[in-house]
């Protein structure tokens, strides 16, 4: 009878001060036209103020209404409810609705999945653009279909016990503490399928990450530096050898720090895009000069931190053209980009460069139109007094990993 | 069968038999009894009061951003009044952006999920379930609850400095949050950030030295190890987890501070900002991440550990099942606890680590999956041929399990360092740990809130809208971090203020307004809840002893909660906490506290192998009763 009392007197003081709110909500309104959303996107004065201010009051207004609602029938249940103990009938059994409701979640649930994989499963990324990509797709599908096949076993599991299992008086539960044959059998089965997966994802890894030195110094070298909210590109010239840079050597006309002691330096090119050639090796050799930044490209499965002191680069073979991937895509201005994945700041949202594959010959042809990183005005800054001892650039430019 | 380790505290034994309890002989006057309280079960609800309050803070700033998501190209005017000059025009600034998902991220991690879960349940729990008066040192109990509230207030306070909060994210990795002229969010907003926290790890350790040394000092007569419920196992390997991994935090923070203040170089090195050239040289940001996820990675499960023992507790109380598998629940959870510190670095397999390094903890991270697959498992299994009571705890721990199983699978792929190459900073990451953290996390401590409320309040929370509660937050959660692992998966990075600069994101846009609008159904869900938990404070329909017919000591004490919980002796343990449903005995329950002996009818043979005298007085009672009564 306490509870009864006690739930009349809540949902009274809460239909009460819905009532109010009502009343006060038609007054408001009968002022002004009910404004139908809150983006006005221009504020002007007053008028902008006063909107702002009945959007939002109508919005509240809204949810309490809803609230109300959820009172109001909330009390026809317990109405209901009543009656039907007062006819001795069994009241709501809110269990068995419950239960069911486990089994309708999980019939809907699975639906829901099924759409999500298909529908929004569809817009992913295409299939890789580059040679390690294909690999790094084929370990995704395996571990999507085994996690796929224990998702909807295990939730189908759950959610088919909850409903099966409910509760009801006539039943006992099963006392069953432990069965050491099942729990060996679901400790060692996972075990089995993880080894396999860390098998073949250590094997993966590896040939992506760990690229032999031989075939470093083949690759294609491109330098990027990031900052904030910008990559600069520099390519080697004919030498094919990227030049020394040291951070301290920074000026207005020298914003890589690049060192001219180092002969290699001299034909460096700076260029505005990233361009490089199909099918051919490509090391991106990155640092950082202010936070941390990341190098993302998806369309190739490349990813690999910018990090201010400590050069880091990642090596792949691009396979599939920008117009290659226009026309697969069927949108003609497609254009692979340079993402930053790493919060760097306020504009980390917006810091991009396009990156272009290309046909070997177009590729050269480009790098041909490339201008100097050296350019006059630094050549007047260094006054060119620059007489450089010949290095070995690739030994000493040594952009290697971070060996902890 | 007591050993040295389980007596209790002398003195408070001796001034609760001496004079009884009914009333009140400790003058406690506002001051003692709310505020600066050294009971346990006040702390535990100051803890979880706080915790709630910051996780609306936090689920508002949420919503602030999802607007943003949703609507990047409208001007909200009620933002700018609001914010003020942190949403000029209407428009959220791109770098209070951050600062809100900083602080959002920050808040429910460690104020939310590490605080307010362990700090409310570890309190209330531990010494209600073990059989002791209070904890080990209920003075230190009460600092650890105040410095948890300073550093609350000093985060807080970080919105109202100039250039606002921090906003590097909430794993603040230098040189970002190392450089005040990077952002405008490593100004103050950065040194209060590092204040709070500092003060905040000091909070953690009080707590979990405190959780250690009552649990293996001051458990009653008869409650060995291996009769503690799930709960208080997860209470303790959580607060050791803590303990060991915390200082780590502070160790990185301080050295943080020190690059900020003192132009030391731990973290900088060849650096040029704005076009100026730094001096720091030599040091380097990734001992940071290595500091920072040293403890990161063991706070994600210093997170789901205590709500995994509170669930395994719900569920087994409300299938009216023995938990299954006891002893794998436990073993599992030492496992996460060992392996939890040796992963860490699957955080970081594209700073640039040595490739057999990440190899490495490829590894690490894969095994860690396995006992987490046990666990999910001998859920499932408990659940199996049970007797299941719905109440809305046992919603929220079926929510618990549904979701860390599609949060944990989603683990699977970014453990794989080849996989995470692609994975590692997009959508894909934040759908994994809000499914397994931000919802099964919040589940499991929603489930505890339903479940011991009449322990905290001596009153019942209201069922109905704790089932309205469960199914729109249930929902709502799928719906707002379904979709997320799809735009990871098409390579949409995480942080961005708005996907409105990139061709390829634009197709996300619709999809983001969808999610805005689920994120916002559940918050407004959660008044539901806050409504409920309020009202049944002071209206709610009076509890009963024992509301949910369990087994643990907790429900010996009396409803009105008094000062050294139980007004006589502490009881004593005979059994372990999960004979639900055991044959033979007339009740589906047999609470800890009854001995064999009283129940010759529903015994075990291995229940008490270590009690001779049960054993002969079993034995007897057999040989009268058979054949007609089996035992197995
Ligand atoms: C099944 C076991 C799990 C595995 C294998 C796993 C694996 C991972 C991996 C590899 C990452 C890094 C992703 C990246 O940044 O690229 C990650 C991120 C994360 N995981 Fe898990 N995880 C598991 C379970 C959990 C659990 C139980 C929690 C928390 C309750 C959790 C919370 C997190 C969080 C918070 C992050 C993101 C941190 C950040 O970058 O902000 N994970 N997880
Ligand atoms: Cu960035
Ligand atoms: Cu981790």
């Amino acid at each position: 009878m306490k509870f009864q009392k006690s739930f009349f007197s809540k949902s009274l003081v809460f239909s009460s001060i819905n009532l109010f709110l009502l009343l006060l909500a038609n007054f408001s309104f009968a002022q002004g036209t009910a404004p139908t959303s809150v983006n006005a996107p221009t504020i002007d004065g007053s008028t902008a103020d006063n909107n702002m201010w009945l959007g939002i009051g109508y919005n509240v207004l809204l949810f309490l209404l809803l609230c109300f609602v959820i009172a109001v029938i909330g009390r026809i249940l317990k109405v209901y409810d009543l009656t039907l103990k007062m006819q001795n009938k069994k009241g709501m059994d809110w269990n068995t609705v419950m239960a069911v409701s486990f089994g309708v979640f999980l019939l809907l649930g699975l639906y829901g999945a099924y759409w999500e994989y298909t529908v929004h499963g569809s817009m992913i990324l295409p299939d890789a653009a580059s040679k390690h990509g294909v690999r790094i797709d084929e370990m995704f599908n395996i571990t999507l279909i085994i996690t796929t096949i224990v998702f909807v076993g295990t939730q189908i599991l759950l959610f088919g016990f909850a409903y099966i299992y409910r509760g009801s008086q006539l039943r006992k539960a099963y006392f069953l503490p432990h069965n050491n044959t099942i729990e060996k059998l679901w400790t060692i089965v996972p075990a089995i399928v993880l080894t396999i997966l860390v098998v073949f994802g250590s094997i993966t890894w590896k040939t992506i990450m760990d690229v032999p030195v031989a075939e470093q110094r083949s690759a294609l070298n491109v330098d990027v530096t990031a900052h904030q909210f910008a990559w600069e590109v520099r390519y080697p010239g004919k030498d094919k050898k990227l030049g020394l840079k040291n951070s301290k050597l920074y000026s207005i006309n020298n914003k890589l720090g690049v060192d001219f002691k180092d002969h290699n330096s001299y034909d460096d090119l700076s260029a505005d895009e990233i361009v490089v050639p199909v099918n051919k090796p490509v090391r991106i050799n990155l640092i950082a000069q202010d936070v941390i930044h990341s190098f993302y490209l998806p369309w190739f499965r490349v990813q690999i931190n910018a990090v201010p002191g400590l050069p880091t680069f990642f090596q792949f073979v691009p396979t599939v053209t920008t117009d290659d991937m226009r026309a697969k895509m069927d949108n003609p201005n497609f254009e692979y980009k340079l993402y930053c994945n790493k919060i760097c700041g306020g504009n980390h949202f917006n810091m991009q460069k396009v990156f272009r594959v290309v046909k070997e010959a177009e590729y050269q042809d480009w790098v041909s139109k490339q201008k100097p990183y050296l350019s006059d005005q630094l050549r007047k800054e260094l006054k060119m007094a620059v007489t450089a001892a010949p290095a070995d650039s690739v030994t000493k430019n040594k952009l290697a990993f971070n060996k902890l | 069968m007591a050993t040295a380790l389980t007596v209790n505290n002398p003195e408070l034994v001796h001034v609760h038999n001496d004079h009884g309890h009914g009333d009140h002989h400790h003058k406690e006057t506002f001051l003692t009894k709310y505020i600066f309280s050294q009971d346990h079960k006040m702390i535990a609800k100051q803890f979880l009061i706080t915790g709630i309050i910051m996780a609306v803070i936090a689920m508002i700033l949420s919503v602030l951003f999802r607007i943003q998501l949703a609507y990047p190209n409208t001007a909200f005017p009620f933002l700018q009044t609001l914010l003020g000059r942190f949403a000029p025009e209407g428009r959220l600034d791109p770098n209070f952006y951050l600062s809100l998902v900083t602080i959002h991220g920050t808040i429910m991690v460690f104020f939310v999920l590490t605080a307010g879960l362990s700090g409310t349940f570890s309190n209330l729990l531990i010494p209600l379930q073990l059989g002791a008066r209070d904890m080990a040192s209920p003075f230190l109990n009460m600092l650890s609850y105040w410095f948890f509230f300073t550093a609350c207030i000093i985060m807080l306070s970080s919105f109202f400095v100039q250039k606002g909060p921090a906003s590097g994210g909430w794993t603040i990795y230098p040189p970002l949050s190392a450089l005040p002229k990077a952002m405008p969010g490593s100004e103050m907003g950065m040194t209060l950030w590092l204040t709070s926290m500092v003060l905040f790890v000091a909070s953690q350790l009080m707590g979990g030295i405190n959780y250690i040394s009552t649990i293996l000092n001051m458990r009653t007569k008869g409650m060995d190890l291996w009769k503690m419920p799930l709960t208080i196992w997860a209470f303790f390997v959580t607060a050791i987890l803590g303990v060991l991994s915390f200082p780590v935090l502070v160790a990185g923070v301080v050295l943080l501070v020190f690059d900020r203040s003192m132009g030391t170089s731990f973290y900088l090195s060849d650096i040029v900002l704005n076009g100026s050239v730094l001096p720091n040289e030599g040091g380097s940001p990734i001992l940071f991440e290595h500091l920072f996820w040293f403890l990161g990675h063991p706070e994600v499960y210093i997170v789901i550990m205590p709500a995994m023992g509170l669930v395994s507790e719900v569920m087994a109380v409300n299938a009216r099942k023995p938990i299954f598998g006891y002893h794998a629940m436990v073993y599992s959870l030492i496992g996460i606890t060992i392996l939890s510190f040796i992963v860490w670095g699957h955080h970081m397999f594209v700073t640039g680590m040595n490739p057999f390094l990440g190899g490495v903890f490829m590894i690490t991270t894969l095994i860690i999956a396995v006992p987490s697959a046990v666990k999910t498992f001998n859920w499932l299994a408990t659940l199996w041929r049970g007797n299941i009571r719905f109440t809305p705890a046992m919603m929220f721990s079926i929510g618990f399990v549904s979701f860390f199983i599609s949060g944990g699978l989603t683990g699977i792929f970014l453990g794989n360092a080849a996989l995470d190459i692609n994975l590692h900073d997009t959508y894909f990451v934040v759908a994994h740990f809000h499914l397994v953290m931000g919802s099964a996390a919040i589940f499991g401590m929603l489930a505890g809130v339903y479940h011991w409320f009449p322990k905290m309040f001596g009153r019942l929370m209201d069922e109905k809208l704790g089932y309205l509660h469960f199914w729109l937050t249930f929902i709502g959660a799928y719906l707002v971090f379904f979709p997320m692992h799809f735009m990871g998966l098409d390579g949409v990075p995480r942080r961005y203020y708005a996907f409105t600069e990139f061709e390829s994101m634009k197709q996300w846009l619709s999809v983001n307004t969808f999610i805005t609008w689920a994120a916002i159904m559940s918050a407004l869900a959660q008044v539901a809840f806050l409504y409920n938990f309020v009202s049944s404070i002071f209206f709610g329909r009076k509890a009963s002893q024992n509301p949910w017919n369990a087994n643990t000591l907790e429900w010996t004490t009396p409803v009105e909660r008094i000062h050294g919980n139980w007004p006589g002796e502490i009881p004593t343990v005979y059994r372990w906490s999960y004979d639900y449903s055991k044959p033979g005995h007339d009740q589906d329950f047999i609470p800890q506290t009854v001995p064999f002996s009283q129940t010759l009818n529903s015994n075990l043979p291995h229940d008490f192998e270590d009690d001779p005298e049960v054993e002969k007085m079993q034995t007897e009672w057999l040989k009268k009763n058979s054949p007609s009564q089996e035992v197995k």
